[in-house]
């Protein structure tokens, strides 16, 4: 796929992003850390090699990026970010320990005073000096940018990102809530996140991303989590921005023995946003469920593409995918799930639902199972559909609006992904926010 | 309050209803019994509203309205209740939240303010005691996952909150174990009142024994074939459908 030549628009966004690297490159905060160097060298040399993906690229195939080309983006640096201040309508959650990242970069007067024992939040900088070893051994190690243009692109042009480290045994009650606000001001930003849960440690963390202007914004995530033995993470992302901006997010877990990953994606906004999200289940007895909600009006698009890796036997996962969508949206689901030949046991679980709202509202929807052991069980299934005619004729029967029975119907499409989150401030902020819908 | 005038219904290319007739005062209980594929549940479903039947002939008058000019919630709101021959589960749906939405989508319209939560559940405990129905099954999905008796005691329950006109009930009774059938009956008997009509629609005459009807009518062939009292009702269960359709033969023949 990577024979295909690119087209002019392709190849001359390319060049504006490699000239922007060479020009910030001197700038660039953290410039003075060989490692960072060296890691961002290797980031847009890979990028200078894959450029942007085209539809005739398999994993790009249904999720055209030609209005990303047409757009100016300039690279945000440190001291625009520091202009700007968190909006009235972002996300709050009041119980919780809260950090904000404005175009990726941490904000200084926001870095939680008090955490508990055993659990450090640190941005970049701050963690290269203070634990140089252990951001060494994990940042970048998780994510694969081999055939993934825009992890290498996050790397290439990394400055700053949230660390947070959970030392052995260490248990956060209170949810961690990551603040990404992007400045909705026709820039890029690389927010980047790493986690290490050491053993038996437990936490939830949040990541909301919400736009501070009406402005497209070009932003490419990238985070890595790695949970050792026994480790326990609850991650939900809520992707919340302006309906102009673009989004491209790569998560990547690595789960070790007994460890439980829960992830849960909630999409609403954005005018094309992608995400990728990998878990290599590399040890037994590992629990990982994906959970993921997205509406889509207008004609935006969404597309998630995930990746489960059965390596080790006696491994679950389950993951449910639900899409409603409405106009002329578009709606892209990729869910791969490989048993390695070692993965004896395993029990995968696998459903995508989507609900069409319109006749032009569409979705790719395609399981992907490469199954290499013989004692497994896995399943998979994909429904799209409509509301259910009698259902809106009994609710409509009973004295209902057909515009409230249509959104009743469709919350509870939605709840039942909504109904999952464990952390009941976060549930009570997305009920609201998908019953407006 | 119910006035149907030469009604005529199709689904799709089939004619159902060929010119049926019927008028129901306040206060009476009509029952409407006939074989299958008579045109019972048509009636029900043109006079609830639904989209699959069209019709192509005659009026229906509710409470001097146009009915079939109104939408399905137009329907419900102006006092009409359907219960349904196969209450529909709606997972995701609470049973509370949409049933208080509904009576205060209703009581909106008719200009009465909400009832909050506290007002609602006051009325609720009210009419889950003359259902013999738990509290439980209410924190439940709308119909999901209840028995077949459930269902149709939860349509009885949900027309004691909503207070309608006009009651239909279709084939309510089908389905129903002795117990479940008393507990039904008495729950719509608990609800006859001057101010109400109620339609009871039925294969059988079983029903008719526990909700005694005012009327009762023969539907066959989409047409109101025969009309009597409730001893009519044990005519049809003495004679059969076929014995009631021979002697009309023999009366049309003489005549």
């Amino acid at each position: 796929m990577k024979t295909m030549s690119p087209t002019v628009e392709q190849s001359s966004k390319k060049a504006g992003l490699l000239k922007a690297f060479e020009v910030l490159e001197r700038q660039l905060a953290g410039s003075d850390t060989p490692f960072l160097r060296r890691l961002r060298s290797a980031g847009i040399a890979r990028f200078d090699q894959l450029g942007f993906p085209g539809t005739r690229d398999e994993e790009w195939r249904f999720t055209p990026l030609a209005s990303l080309y047409q757009q100016p983006f300039s690279p945000t640096v440190p001291h625009q970010a520091h202009d700007l201040s968190a909006p009235q309508h972002a996300l709050k959650l009041p119980e919780a320990i809260s950090v904000v990242c404005i175009d990726g970069f941490m904000a200084p007067s926001t870095t939680p005073a008090k955490l508990p024992t055993g659990c450090t939040i640190l941005n970049l900088q701050q963690a290269m000096k203070a634990r140089p070893e252990l951001v060494e051994s994990t940042l970048g190690r998780l994510v694969n940018f081999e055939n993934n243009t825009f992890a290498a692109l996050n790397t290439a042009f990394l400055q700053d990102g949230v660390v947070i480290h959970l030392a052995r045994n260490c248990v956060v009650e209170q949810p961690i809530h990551l603040t990404f606000l992007e400045s909705g001001q026709g820039r890029m930003s690389f927010p980047r996140i790493l986690v290490i849960a050491e053993q038996h440690s437990q936490a939830t963390i949040i990541e909301s991303h919400q736009s501070l202007g009406e402005q497209a914004d070009f932003t490419v995530a990238v985070s890595e989590y790695a949970l050792a033995d026994e480790a326990r993470l609850d991650h939900y992302r809520v992707t919340d921005i302006n309906k102009r901006s673009f989004h491209f997010a790569t998560q990547h877990a690595r789960l070790a023995r007994g460890s439980n990953f829960r992830s849960h994606a909630f999409t609403l906004g954005g005018s094309l946003v992608r995400n990728d999200l990998f878990a290599y289940l590399g040890a037994e007895n590992i629990e990982c469920t994906l959970n993921g909600l997205y509406t889509v009006d207008g004609s935006r698009l969404i597309d998630n593409h995930t990746t489960i890796d059965h390596a080790m036997p006696h491994c679950s996962s389950h993951e449910v995918y639900k899409g409603i969508i409405e106009d002329k949206g578009k709606g892209v689901f990729n869910g791969k799930i490989f048993v390695r030949q070692d993965a004896q046991k395993t029990d995968a679980k696998q459903t995508n639902q989507t609900l069409l709202l319109s006749p032009d509202a569409t979705i790719d929807t395609k399981p992907q199972l490469e199954i290499f052991a013989d004692d497994v069980k896995c399943t998979h299934g994909a429904t799209v559909g409509q509301l259910d005619a009698e259902m809106l004729f009994y609710l409509r029967s009973r004295g209902l609006s057909k515009t409230q029975a249509q959104s009743m119907l469709t919350y509870a499409f939605a709840n039942d992904i909504i109904g999952r989150v464990e952390c009941a401030p976060l549930r009570d902020i997305l009920e609201k926010r998908f019953l407006v819908t | 309050m119910l006035n149907i005038e030469n009604l005529h219904a199709r689904v799709e290319e089939k004619a159902i209803l060929k010119g049926l007739s019927l008028e129901v005062r306040a206060g009476e209980v009509h029952a409407i019994m006939g074989p299958n594929g008579s045109g019972k549940s048509t009636l029900a479903g043109v006079l609830a509203g639904r989209e699959a039947f069209e019709v192509t002939e005659g009026t229906v008058t509710f409470e001097g309205k146009d009915l079939l000019d109104l939408e399905p919630e137009e329907r419900a709101c102006e006092g009409l209740f359907l219960a349904f021959q196969y209450p529909v589960e709606i997972p995701g749906v609470g049973n509370t939240y949409f049933l208080r939405a509904a009576l205060n989508s209703i009581r909106k319209y008719r200009g009465q303010p909400d009832l909050d939560a506290a007002q609602f559940m006051k009325l609720v405990r009210q009419k889950l005691q003359h259902m013999h129905m738990s509290e439980e099954l209410l924190k439940r999905p709308v119909n999901e996952g209840f028995s077949g008796g459930e269902k149709k005691r939860n349509e009885i329950f949900q027309m004691a909150v909503l207070d309608p006109k006009l009651a239909i009930l279709d084939e309510t009774d089908s389905g129903l174990d002795i117990d479940a059938l008393k507990i039904v009956s008495d729950g719509v008997n608990a609800l006859r009142g001057p101010d109400r009509a109620i339609i009871v629609i039925t294969h059988y005459q079983r029903l008719l024994n526990y909700i005694v009807p005012d009327f009762v009518h023969v539907l066959v062939d989409g047409r109101i074939v025969k009309s009597g009292g409730k001893e009519l009702a044990l005519e049809l269960e003495d004679k059969g459908y076929d014995g009631i359709k021979a002697e009309l033969k023999k009366q049309l023949a003489t005549a």
